[in-house]
């Protein structure tokens, strides 16, 4: 039995009149301790199905069918109160700006602290040593004094770590984990993300990377999930689907990554863009960037076939020719 | 070091509004009636008049009369209220205490009712309630200040007779200031005049609540708050409304000093004796030198508070500490 499984959850903004639908029923599983990536383009609905676990949807978003099991336990169906439980207590979540995700105004210990506090019933020293530890796990220096400091004392970089360290608090069992390095500078990244993997893998934690680095997932999952206008279009080991990727979306990411394109040379690019919400054409949602769409392209939603540890959803997957690599990821 | 460099500018530019200040009301003295015709009776002749203006030094060039009026105000002398034949200093402090109960009565009236609501509103921005009460400020925002005193009176003095209808009743003494606070009738006689003070500014401080809080619930660290799985009291009120708290606190501190002028319109409806019911009266009897000093009084009282306001908000806001540093 996995950990968490997301099963056909759909997820739908009321916007007056028209009802617009972010994810059209996705499902996936996550064992415990397991490192899984979602990957895609801006507007794929990563995002979405990231903060729909925890049931964070901005308003008015909300999952409109589908189940999140986690535990044994539909979480989709909890209520505010019981969802409080779940929510930086067995699933935290890290968030892609730390520039925005730690209030201005409180210290970075109160925002520790209050934390611990709100899952267990522990003193304030208590928490502060609890907190004090974490901050020291994630590499920051002298904690006890950045316990009092406010986040704008703290750089970029430095404030992630805090967001980790809160994030590892409670010593959940998944870390929900929005771009975690898209707002970093590029050298901060590669740290941030050798830390997040360290520190998952020492304590058994289960992480849900989204984002659109290909480059990161492929080091740091053991699974990925490449989603495409909110629907999963392929999902398979991290090394399968790097090095033999199946549908088309997936091979034009890998493709237009810099490491697969000779220096000098124009960057391989996925012609069109991802359609809007409101815009998502009929049968394969894909088809009018793909190469090889046909008639029936345009009439059938293909499934998610294939063996099970690698399926892909294009309906001429045989068809298409052997995927050439220049070997950039790998 | 940075407190201290930041103390001593502020203590400059006090200085410069006060100077700003005291030149605008003396300023207009000259175009502000004759005093002498408030002063002396019919049967004085106008050479007489013309003499009594001479020894006044009405008569002297406004350069040295400001310099002499200047010389004067920096020792705590702002010139002898005509009518009064005292001190126009002494004249405002004896009433000063009423006007600061009715301010102090109505800021209370505004921070208990108006944070809640707001803070409501922003919770609940669908709900029927905070329909009722966006509709309602409309209406406080939009009916004047007199109005409303006089509808509170004639509901609730006149009517049902429950308010007493004028003046500030029982009045005791704490530690040599003449306060309303301690008397059930002086508490009696401050709750329409407050009211009626705090209606005009009521319902703008919901709607900033409401606006600036609804703005900040969509922020990502209360998104991230949430995530934590704290407790939403704890999520509203520190996290959003520590945050929503700052550009109120600015708001607040310019309003304060509206409302202190509003006091001239809230106490000649209630025959409120303090500052502004004198200088409605000192307006009429050309009582220049006490229309000076009230002046004076106000523009200090503004700066005060506006100084005041800027230590609150490094207090509230960590990120302008070092506001002091170039």
């Amino acid at each position: 039995m996995a950990l968490l499984d997301v099963k056909d959850l759909e997820v739908e903004f009321p916007l007056g009149r028209k009802t617009l639908k972010a994810l059209h029923g996705i499902s996936f599983s996550l064992n415990k301790g397991e490192r899984i990536g979602i990957v895609g383009e801006s507007g794929a609905g990563k995002s979405v199905a990231a903060f729909s676990i925890l049931n964070l949807l901005s308003k008015p978003g909300r999952i409109s069918a589908g189940e999140v099991i986690f535990e044994n336990q539909d979480i989709s169906k909890l209520n505010r109160d019981q969802m409080r439980h779940i929510r930086g207590n067995r699933i935290s979540m890290i968030f892609q700006d730390p520039m925005m995700t730690l209030n201005p105004v409180l210290t970075i210990g109160t925002q520790m602290t209050e934390c611990l506090k709100a899952h267990r019933a522990i003193s304030k020293e208590e928490a502060r040593q609890i907190s004090i530890s974490k901050l020291r796990d994630v590499m920051i220096p002298s904690p006890e004094n950045r316990m009092d400091s406010y986040p704008h004392e703290l750089s970029g970089g430095m404030r992630q770590r805090v967001v980790i360290a809160i994030a590892l608090l409670t010593d959940p069992s998944i870390i929900v984990a929005d771009e975690p390095t898209t707002a970093l500078d590029v050298t901060i990244q590669a740290e941030i993300m050798a830390l997040m993997l360290e520190l998952c893998a020492n304590n058994n934690v289960g992480l849900i990377l989204i984002t659109h680095d290909l480059a990161v997932v492929s080091q740091v999952t053991e699974r990925i999930i490449v989603m495409y206008a909110g629907r999963i279009v392929e999902e398979g080991q991290t090394q399968d689907v790097i090095t033999n990727p199946k549908h088309p979306y997936t091979r034009g990411l890998i493709k237009a990554l810099p490491q697969e394109n000779s220096p000098g040379a124009r960057l391989n690019q996925i012609r069109g863009s991802m359609p809007a919400l409101d815009a998502i054409p009929a049968g394969c949602s894909f088809n009018p960037r793909c190469d090889f769409a046909d008639e029936q392209c345009h009439k059938d939603i293909p499934q998610l076939t294939g063996p099970k540890t690698h399926t892909a959803a294009c309906i001429h997957i045989d068809r298409i020719p052997a995927f050439q690599s220049t070997g950039g990821l790998t | 070091m940075d407190y201290l460099y930041f103390a001593i500018k502020r203590l400059l530019q006090a200085v410069l509004v006060m100077l700003v200040i005291s030149l605008i009301g003396f300023s207009i003295q000259d175009n502000l009636g004759d005093p002498l015709r408030e002063l002396v009776g019919q049967s004085v002749s106008e050479n007489e008049r013309e003499a009594m203006r001479d020894r006044m030094g009405l008569n002297d060039p406004f350069l040295t009369q400001y310099g002499r009026f200047m010389y004067k105000a920096v020792q705590g002398d702002l010139g002898n209220s005509y009518f009064f034949k005292k001190p126009a200093l002494e004249v405002i402090a004896a009433k000063f205490p009423a006007t600061l109960e009715l301010v102090i009565g109505a800021t209370l009236l505004i921070i208990f009712f108006a944070v809640p609501l707001g803070v409501y509103c922003a919770i609940n921005p669908k709900g029927w309630f905070s329909k009722f009460i966006m509709a309602f400020s409309i209406v406080g925002i939009s009916v004047p200040v007199f109005l409303t005193a006089i509808f509170l009176i004639y509901v609730f003095a006149v009517e049902l007779g429950w308010m007493p209808s004028f003046g500030r009743g029982d009045t005791s003494d704490l530690l040599g200031w003449n306060s309303g606070f301690l008397t059930v009738d002086g508490l009696v006689h401050l709750v329409l005049p407050s009211i009626s003070l705090a209606s005009i500014m009521m319902p703008l401080f919901i709607r900033l609540i409401r606006s600036e809080m609804m703005e900040i619930l969509e922020m990502d660290y209360i998104k991230f708050a949430w995530a934590k799985g704290l407790v939403p009291v704890r999520v509203w009120f520190l996290h959003a409304f520590k945050n929503t708290l700052l550009p109120v606190i600015t708001v607040g501190g310019v309003q304060v000093g509206t409302m202190l002028a509003y006091t001239i319109l809230t106490e000649s409806v209630f025959q409120w004796p303090g500052m502004g019911f004198l200088f409605l009266e000192a307006v009429n009897r050309v009582d220049t030198p006490l229309i000076i000093a009230y002046i004076i009084v106000v523009g200090l009282i503004f700066v005060v508070t506006n100084t005041f306001v800027d230590l609150l908000y490094t207090w509230v806001n960590p990120t302008v500490k070092l506001v002091g540093s170039r």
